[in-house]
């Protein structure tokens, strides 16, 4: 327990723990004192001025130390000056008075200085409405100015920091928020100040622009409309616009987002998700989204979305728009006919409530549920996944961290950031990776190995040095592993190595232990969790059979995987947009998106959290457990398809691990810190306050007091070939902004982040091949071959070529490549 | 009376190594470092009264006995950014007298236990800061810096760093933020550098004066020094005299000197013969000491006495203003220098800066009005006692002492109307203006 103080904040006694601000401990109070540059999340830095109050404290005699008593109390003494409550960190005895006529004078006059060259341009501001200054202006501003207009200055209404962020240099109050959240949360320096006095402006100074995966954040945290998305930027008022609790679906992190949408004109009366912002969830995502959350959102509102049944009626035929009940019987009836030669084939995309009804599905008729992907191990996360109650925000320097084959920053950002605050906090953290990735620079040991070598990285850790004392005597450990150069055998064996470890080690079944998958997708944890397997031969799993597709696109994703589905009898396909998979499918069932029903879904934390309906369902498009519910029924199958919620609890009584969880449990909120809201957006910015769910830790098989069997592993084995001299091979890398059909639709505004296919060479393997950096050349490997763009990293060993996933080339597991110079582009 | 700073102007070539010791130079240090406890030097400083030379006239030794010793490694770090308009002392004792100044920083590291010091220069500095290297070259070769001196356990480096040109990296910490090699910008205080200093180190900060005096201290003693001066200003005082004066230039006299003695004795009287209106005695930042009345020019210059007149005594850059300057003028020249030297870090100095020197624009250049005056009076007010460091503070000083005590000048400089002269011409043939 920390030291608590007891103070007088305008005359409500307070009791905060020692070390909060002035400011900090007066909101715990209830009591607002105005800020600008402070922020709970950031280092109080006193430069605007806002919070001066009146401070004093209790005398002390100089001679005796005493404190000074008059009639009966301390006597208080004040300091003449006002000082900023942000930069006083709470002293017992002390007196804050934050309404006297001085203190508010003080604050009068630093918003009457600010106020002298802004603009005042609200009316067209797209922070109007939720805007710290506008609301303080109206609290404490003068109703006059008296500053000339004419004397006002002018400086750049549109000055792009990068292809996301505009900046209005008239409106900033150079508070520093943007510059000191990419500092001191991300760790990607990229912005700064140029010049001093009243021409000190916002510059960055990375090439590309901004070059950071989370600059979204810092248009939320700015209290004034200097900083705008490129997507919301004249877009629409915040007034005209609703909300609506929900998960961002691009990786398995969980953020807990709001849907800002309407309905309106230019979408012809449509209604359309405007932004994606932040909704606070310490434990996940606290007040932060990445870029990809925030704006690979639009394929909700895409021309490509399915709005009714398809069915091809003989195999030459097109398809042709069918009642519901007309394709579900279809379906139906091809299923039934194939018998124990039904597959489902099932993505990580999917709500837990559809792949529990797909996985009921497939258990009712003999036939199989395959999770669509290139990552194994989920069935040892499902058992030693970590434990209830992990949370990276309470991990410090009693915890050990190990990233092993994952880029974090690029596989799923917020776990970065909140590794690297977790770091930052004094979490040991060891980094395993073939190649440098940006959390190197906050990890206490890093261990890079040459692709292939993952399992005798991580069986070497216990090496008595420096790195196996951190690593053996940590008293908590979470392993978070990746696929980085591996597939779903070398991610299987992977896990297996790590979950070994976690349970020689006694690290499983606990708060803040046990092994966390980076995985694809937002739920591939929960697929795992319902008992779907994986398989790497999917052309073998597929041939002969009627398969039940839902929400992947094999045909759009690998030409083998194409060629695999010809061998299929039937296929039906259900998804929310037109892909190459839906154009070979003998029924296609449209999907609602996630934006448009209601459902939950499993972090890789094993955190099951609630997203809620914002907009109209699309055209007849229908919820996917509501559509296999109907199949099922057509095939005599009695699957829940009306209430999600009911579907929720019959898996919560099938599924061990959900085993005491409802609607109403996840759905529960308790108070958290820092305190954001909408009533007061100059204190934690424009996020959204947590009242719709923070959702529940799934149990951990040890909690349950099973036993737990982990697969031996063979390190010997191998299952990554290695080069050898003159050899390239090829491992697949993931990029977060990358092909997929998601991130592509809203291309727009992501082009140049999602850039062209490339692959990364080491200079040395450059040299051989003799081709240079930014030149065209040919890859191929098994069938699949592209021209690509060379980019150099000279921490990869020599034989690898670097092919990132879902970047125009197939690629599922590392495999022999050769790359052909083609001619000097210019 | 011989000198104690501005030795080099009693002996030739004293910039010269051999010149120097052979005049007793570096025997202080010897002496300290192998005969003496390194709280013995900081004692012996504190005995002697200096107090800071850079402006806040601070105790010298009782900040050095401020340290925080549960945090180390400690630093010493010369401020040489000498750029307080009307100050150019520093740069004199630099190039005339380098080892006192570089022996006075040696001594202070010793009494600390840094092992490092830094010499911050201005970075119109450079070639001073060539010339400090070679200097301090020629030390290391003659083993007076470097490891184990002179036979003992005690190691010291001494390193110049010069800075990009901003008046702010005077104040400590900005100085020390652009030591880092970050934003010249001043930090929250406290923690004050003797906690929390030069790389989140124990730091102590002194100017390049107080340094130079250290060595003549520990060589005569305490009483010595403080036999100079007065009670509550020990020892000299380089004066900087500029502004309409006859001999401009720097004047080490005791504290207490009077101005008279300064400007008539030292200073050669006024220009043209004409009377002194005003003094600013620490530089740009000065309140404007009224000098209505000839018991003006003969209050002694000591910190306590010149506070009784209205004003500081800084870091004695005494400018004079004589009847034929009027104070919108002056207040304009002020202003225009903290407007472009604010670091922009706090709101009402940023702000604050620019909009006074809007004002004061429009008033000096006839185009203001009565209430003109009135706003600047207030906008000035509205900065002090809000802004993050000193500087803010120093914006107003001249802006308000100036319409305060000169109410006439700004009277006469603004126009009778109501209306701004601008604002009715730029509306002309406007209905309603």
């Amino acid at each position: 327990m920390t030291n608590q103080v007891t103070l007088t904040i305008d005359g409500k006694q307070v009791t905060v723990p020692a070390g909060t601000g002035v400011v900090d401990a007066a909101k715990m109070a209830g009591i607002d004192i105005p800020v600008f540059c402070h922020h709970p999340k950031l280092e109080p830095v006193g430069m605007c001025r806002m919070c001066l109050v009146e401070i004093g404290r209790p005398m002390r005699d100089r001679a005796t130390g005493q404190i000074v008593m008059e009639n009966g109390a301390p006597k208080i003494q004040f300091l003449p000056k006002l000082e900023t409550a942000c930069t006083n960190k709470v002293e017992e005895g002390m007196v804050v008075l934050s309404q006297t006529e001085k203190a508010k004078d003080g604050q009068r006059g630093t918003v009457e200085f600010l106020l002298t060259s802004h603009p005042l341009d609200c009316p067209i501001c797209d922070k109007g409405g939720e805007c710290p200054l506008q609301n303080l202006t109206m609290a404490h501003g003068p109703g006059k100015s008296r500053f000339l207009f004419d004397e006002k200055l002018r400086l750049g209404k549109r000055v792009p920091l990068g292809d996301l962020i505009v900046l209005d240099q008239e409106r900033c109050i150079q508070c520093a928020r943007c510059i000191r959240f990419q500092d001191e949360i991300v760790g990607d320096s990229v912005l700064g100040f140029d010049d001093r006095s009243r021409s000190m402006r916002i510059i960055t100074f990375s090439d590309p622009g901004f070059d950071s995966v989370f600059s979204g954040n810092t248009t939320d945290i700015c209290p004034v409309g200097a900083l705008t998305t490129r997507d919301f930027r004249f877009e629409a008022r915040p007034w005209e616009l609703e909300s609506t609790a929900s998960i961002c679906t691009q990786c398995p992190v969980g953020c807990n987002i709001t849907l800002n949408w309407r309905r309106e004109a230019q979408a012809g009366g449509d209604f359309v998700v405007k932004r994606v912002m932040p909704r606070q969830n310490e434990e996940v995502n606290e007040i932060w989204i990445c870029d990809k959350g925030r704006f690979a959102h639009h394929y909700t509102d895409s021309k490509k979305r399915l709005t009714r049944p398809l069915v091809r009626k003989g195999k030459n035929e097109k398809l042709t728009h069918v009642s519901w009940e007309e394709a579900t019987i279809f379906a139906a009836d091809q299923f039934l006919a194939a018998k124990e030669n039904f597959v489902i084939l099932a993505s990580g995309r999917l709500a837990n409530e559809d792949l529990f009804n797909l996985k009921s599905l497939a258990d009712h008729v003999g036939g199989q549920a395959y999770l669509y992907s290139r990552m194994g191990g989920g069935e040892l996360t499902a058992q030693v996944g970590v434990g209830a109650g992990t949370n990276f925000g309470t991990m410090g320097k009693e915890t050990t961290i190990v990233v092993v084959a994952s880029d974090l920053y690029q596989e799923a950002p917020i776990w970065y950031l909140r590794v690297k605050q977790a770091a930052d906090r004094g979490a040991t953290l060891i980094v395993l990776n073939p190649r440098e990735t940006k959390l190197d620079g906050y990890a206490s040991f890093v261990v890079r190995y040459a692709y292939g070598d993952e399992i005798k990285a991580i069986n070497d850790l216990d090496k008595k040095n420096e790195i196996g004392d951190a690593f053996t005597k940590a008293e908590n450990m979470v392993i978070l592993f990746g696929s980085d150069g591996l597939g779903l055998d070398g991610t299987s064996n992977l896990a297996a190595a790590c979950a070994k470890w976690l349970q020689d080690t006694g690290h499983l079944g606990k708060p803040n232990n046990g092994l966390i998958g980076v995985w694809e997708r937002a739920n591939d944890q929960g697929a795992w969790e319902m008992g779907f397997q994986v398989t790497d031969d999917l052309a073998g799993v597929l041939n002969g059979k009627s398969v039940y597709i839902v929400g992947a696109d094999l045909v759009g994703d690998d030409q083998n995987l194409a060629k695999a589905l010809e061998g299929a009898e039937f296929v039906a396909v259900q998804d929310v947009m037109e892909t190459a998979t839906t154009e070979i499918a003998d029924v296609v069932l449209p999907a609602q998106s996630f934006t448009e029903r209601e459902g939950t879904l499993t972090s890789g934390e094993r955190r099951v959290q609630r997203f809620y309906s914002a907009v109209p369902p699309t055209g007849e498009s229908k919820a996917d457990f509501a559509i296999t519910s109907q199949v099922a029924d057509h095939m005599g199958i009695d699957l829940e398809g009306k209430a999600v919620s009911a579907v929720f609890d019959i898996l919560a009584n099938s599924v061990k691990s959900f085993e005491g969880l409802n609607y109403a449990k996840i759905s529960e909120v308790k108070p958290q810190w820092p305190i954001v809201g909408r009533g007061d957006m100059y204190y934690g910015g424009t996020t959204y306050e947590n009242t719709m769910g923070l959702g529940a830790h799934l149990t951990a098989a040890t909690e349950r007091g099973e036993t737990v069997s982990i697969p031996q592993v063979d390190a010997s084995r191998e299952v990554v070939p290695r080069p050898k001299e003159k050899e390239l091979l090829a491992v697949p890398v993931t990029k977060l902004y990358d092909r997929g059909t998601t991130v592509m639709m809203s291309a727009n505004l992501l082009r140049e982040r999602i850039g062209g296919p490339v692959i990364t060479l080491h200079p040395d393997a450059a040299k051989t091949l003799g081709v240079e950096a930014g030149q065209l050349v040919n890859i191929s490997f098994d069938g699949v071959s592209g021209d690509v763009v060379v980019k150099l990293d000279d921490t990869i060993s020599v034989g690898v070529a670097l092919v990132p996933r879902e970047m125009g080339l197939a690629i599922r597991e590392p495999m022999f490549a050769e790359v052909r110079s083609l001619a000097k582009v210019k | 009376m011989s000198y104690v700073v501005l030795r080099h102007r009693d002996i030739p070539d004293l910039n010269q190594l051999d010149v120097y010791q052979k005049n007793g130079g570096f025997a202080a240090f010897q002496n300290a470092v192998t005969k003496m406890k390194p709280n013995e030097v900081t004692d012996l400083v504190k005995n002697s009264g200096l107090r800071g030379r850079g402006g806040a006239g601070f105790p010298t030794g009782m900040k050095w006995s401020f340290i925080d010793n549960k945090n180390w490694p400690h630093y010493v770090v010369a401020n040489a950014d000498e750029s307080e308009p009307g100050t150019f002392k520093d740069r004199e004792i630099m190039e005339g007298n380098p080892f006192q100044f570089l022996e006075g920083l040696a001594l202070a590291s010793y009494a600390v236990g840094a092992n490092v010091a830094y010499v911050y220069l201005r970075g119109e500095f450079w070639q001073l800061g060539a010339f400090l290297d070679e200097k301090i070259a020629e030390m290391e070769k003659a083993g007076i810096l470097g490891d184990k001196l002179f036979g003992g356990e005690y190691s010291l480096r001494i390193y110049t760093h010069l800075g990009a040109g901003a008046y702010i990296c005077g104040e400590e910490t900005a100085l020390l933020e652009s030591l880092e090699g970050k934003r010249g910008q001043p930090r929250v205080r406290p923690p004050f550098p003797p906690a929390v200093g030069l790389f989140g180190k124990p730091t102590i900060i002194n100017n390049v004066e107080t340094f130079a005096n250290v060595p003549m201290i520990l060589a005569n003693g305490a009483d010595w020094y403080k036999a100079m001066g007065t009670a509550d200003s020990a020892g000299v005082k380089v004066f900087s005299l500029s502004g309409r004066v006859r001999k401009p230039g720097n004047y080490e006299l005791p504290f207490g000197t009077t101005f008279r003695e300064l400007i008539y004795t030292h200073g050669g009287g006024v220009q043209d013969s004409r009377s002194v209106k005003a003094i600013m005695p620490a530089g740009a930042s000065s309140s404007l000491i009224v000098v209505n009345d000839e018991k003006v020019l003969d209050t002694p210059m000591d910190y306590a006495t010149v506070r009784t007149l209205g004003g500081d005594l800084g870091s004695a850059s005494v400018i004079v203003i004589d009847d034929s300057v009027s104070m919108d003028w002056l207040v304009n020249k002020t202003v225009h220098f903290f407007r472009h030297e604010s670091c922009g870090k706090c709101t009402p100095c940023r702000e604050g800066t620019y909009w006074m020197s809007n004002i004061i624009e429009r008033i000096h250049s006839g185009q203001g009005t009565t209430g003109d005056v009135d706003l600047l009076l207030n906008v000035a007010k509205q900065i002090q006692g809000k802004c993050l460091c000193a500087l803010g503070e120093f914006s107003t000083m001249a802006v308000v002492t100036g319409i305060e005590r000169f109410p006439q000048d700004f009277k006469n400089a603004v126009s009778p109307s109501p209306l701004p002269p601008l604002y009715v011409k730029k509306n002309e043939g406007m209905e309603k203006v």
